[in-house]
């Protein structure tokens, strides 16, 4: 059984009166443990893409299975309980709580799993522990740099265990040193079996991935394997240090 | 998630919210606090009065029926109660002599006189005149002397009793027992003082008034004789068993025809207290509904800033659904940050309200009862969950992918 299955995906929107075709039949599988890039230029239909595979969207035809179970159909209650069982999300702009800690923030996801209150905060603190943050646990997002926080939004995606990493533009935000560190903390998650989808445009992050799929015009281009770039000792880059 | 565990995680939050944003949260709340405000005042003013009214009230006696001219409160159109006959010595001496189920029966009339003693005058002192019962059907306590004899009322002699007040107006330093005072210059002996015994509703002395005998009154006091039958039935569970006595006693000796209505009225208490609720009810729902206005005027603050508080946050319902929030989480996080906002605001007003409410009390009779308390918090809570719906339902409705794409 495939992690992913896509078949014959389309998505429609309606803009006014113009109908905008954003993807017009995307068929694809990824299987557990892949470490996929989704790339294309803006319109493409990769942003929709990476909606539908995070469960926050439906597709308007075609057949979605994650983990065997067909999401195509399912209403919000459902789409929200697959979302916070099954995708870990890390956005562009980290969207950390403000005014909340670390640990509340890597807690966040298992509230809404209904995760007792200890148990919430040990796994929460074993999260930020394996991102390099042990000591950061109690300082707000204003507090950490934009590095550290993009750390603690990654806790907060390994929280719940989920089956995907979904990144979108994951180093957009960052200066190239803290991007790679970022970076080079995805390749250590790779090695530990997790799965990652990142979206991106850039081709120096899509180079750490071992697939990479190009979309254009709401179609698959191409969809071809990668051989990643040897990356320093994960090790090093958990502590902080500085990355070539 | 279990509806406790986001009831918590929403409390968190909405405290999280409102420390935030103290001056908005603390200018959304004046506007609950005001309306709290006005309504709890205006619940402890009606309750106040409410409870004085019923403590005056029971002076009456609940188990004393009052067989009068007039119903105390006419129902019936006034021109057809104008003509009715007055009630007469001779009705009071029938229920005197037939009625069973009764424990005492006395007749009163009411006047007003000059009295004097020595240089001293009082005028339009209330007098009663009574009989030798009046003193059991009235529950009257005597501080000094006695009441009035069945031979003093029988054979009209010029005896009084003195209300607490006027006593001590005429014989502040000795007792007025045996002394003679005059009554629109007829000499009275002082035979005794009552204890004093208050205010009936906050405006009339029942102490400034000296009692007589009914008999000595309509021979020289009264300009026009009508007795007040009034009975004191003793037992709340005989009361209507003793209406009807009376009733029948009185159409005979009044008269009446077979299939008449009765010429006269049977009063009574519960019948004054139940028409005072109802007219109270309405005054009642009026001032709630005037100064409920106020807290709906707040209550669309709430609204409006609980949309403003949406809007502001749209990111984070974004994040938290991308999450794993279920609509229902997001929706009671927003209900329960309104209804903490309005419950603060509500705490706010009842504080007030007290100090009000505590400062007036020596001028209105004004209470804050703990009903009052409850009404206030959970109206404040209300309002918080009605105002806060409507953004809190938009909230929990977004889409996610819009929502996290908003700036």
């Amino acid at each position: 059984m495939s992690l992913i299955r896509l078949t014959d995906i389309t998505r429609r929107y309606q803009m006014g009166a113009e109908t905008v075709h954003a993807l017009r039949g995307v068929s694809l599988v990824i299987e557990r443990g892949e470490y996929v890039a989704i790339m294309g230029p803006s319109g493409s239909g990769k942003s929709t893409l990476m909606n539908l595979l995070g469960c926050l969207d439906t597709p308007t035809s075609g057949r979605y299975e994650l983990n065997g179970t067909d999401v195509s159909e399912m209403d919000d209650n459902e789409l929200a309980e697959i979302r916070n069982r099954e995708i870990g999300f890390i956005f562009q702009s980290f969207n950390l709580l403000a005014r909340a800690t670390a640990l509340r923030n890597v807690e966040l996801p298992m509230v809404y799993a209904g995760v007792p209150g200890h148990e919430r905060r040990e796994n929460a603190l074993q999260a930020l522990e394996k991102v390099g943050l042990a000591d950061r646990v109690t300082h707000q997002p204003n507090e950490l740099s934009g590095g550290q926080r993009q750390r603690v939004a990654v806790a907060r995606a390994l929280v719940n265990n989920p089956s995907i990493l979904l990144a979108d533009e994951p180093t957009g935000n960052l200066d190239s040193r803290t991007g790679a560190e970022i970076l080079s903390l995805f390749d250590q998650l790779s090695r530990q079996g997790n799965t990652i989808i990142v979206v991106t445009h850039e081709e120096k992050v899509a180079r750490h991935t071992r697939r990479i799929i190009r979309i254009f015009d709401g179609l698959i281009a191409s969809d071809e394997p990668n051989t990643p770039l040897t990356e320093p000792a994960p090790t090093a880059m958990a502590q902080g240090a500085p990355v070539p | 998630m279990s509806f406790l565990a986001e009831l918590w995680e929403g409390l968190l939050n909405a405290l999280e919210a409102v420390r935030a944003n103290k001056l908005r949260s603390t200018l959304t709340t004046l506007g609950i606090v005001i309306g709290v405000v006005t309504v709890t005042l205006m619940a402890a003013a009606i309750d106040g009065l409410n409870t004085a009214f019923i403590r005056s009230i029971t002076a009456i006696g609940a188990d004393v029926l009052f067989i009068q001219k007039y119903p105390w409160f006419n129902e019936q159109p006034w021109w057809t109660t104008r003509n009715r006959k007055d009630m007469t010595l001779a009705d009071l001496r029938a229920v005197i002599r037939q009625a069973r189920l009764v424990e005492g029966v006395t007749g009163e009339s009411y006047g007003r006189a000059t009295v004097r003693y020595g240089n001293a005058t009082a005028a339009a002192v209330f007098i009663t005149a009574t009989t030798e019962q009046g003193g059991l059907v009235r529950g009257l306590n005597l501080r000094e002397g006695r009441f009035l004899t069945a031979s003093e009322v029988d054979g009209a002699r010029p005896v009084i009793v003195l209300g607490h007040e006027v006593a001590e107006a005429f014989f502040p330093h000795e007792s007025p027992l045996g002394k003679r005072v005059t009554l629109n210059q007829q000499v009275f002996e002082v035979v005794g003082v009552l204890e004093r015994r208050g205010q009936f509703m906050g405006m009339f002395s029942l102490d400034n008034q000296v009692i007589i005998p009914i008999t000595r009154f309509f021979q020289q006091l009264a300009w026009r004789p009508n007795v007040d039958i009034v009975v004191k039935v003793g037992d709340l569970k005989r009361m209507d068993e003793a209406r009807e006595e009376i009733r029948g006693i009185m159409r005979k000796v009044r008269r009446v025809e077979p299939g008449a209505p009765d010429d006269f009225a049977i009063n009574e208490q519960a019948a004054f207290i139940r028409t005072f609720q109802r007219v109270g009810g309405v005054i009642a729902s009026v001032g709630l509904f005037i100064t409920g206005l106020a807290l709906f005027v707040g209550g669309i603050g709430i609204m409006n800033i609980m949309f403003v508080s949406v809007a502001e946050r749209t990111r984070e319902i974004g994040l938290r659904k991308a999450l794993g929030a279920r609509p229902r989480a997001i929706l009671v996080q927003f209900l329960i940050e309104a209804a903490i906002i309005c419950l603060l605001g509500g705490l706010i007003g009842l504080g007030i309200a007290w100090g009000v409410t505590y400062g007036v009390q020596s001028l209105i009779p004004a209470r804050m009862s703990p009903v009052v308390v409850a009404v206030a918090v959970g109206v404040s809570v209300a309002t918080g969950l009605l105002a806060g719906f409507f953004p809190a339902w938009r909230a929990a409705r977004m889409n996610p992918v819009d929502a996290l794409r908003a700036e």
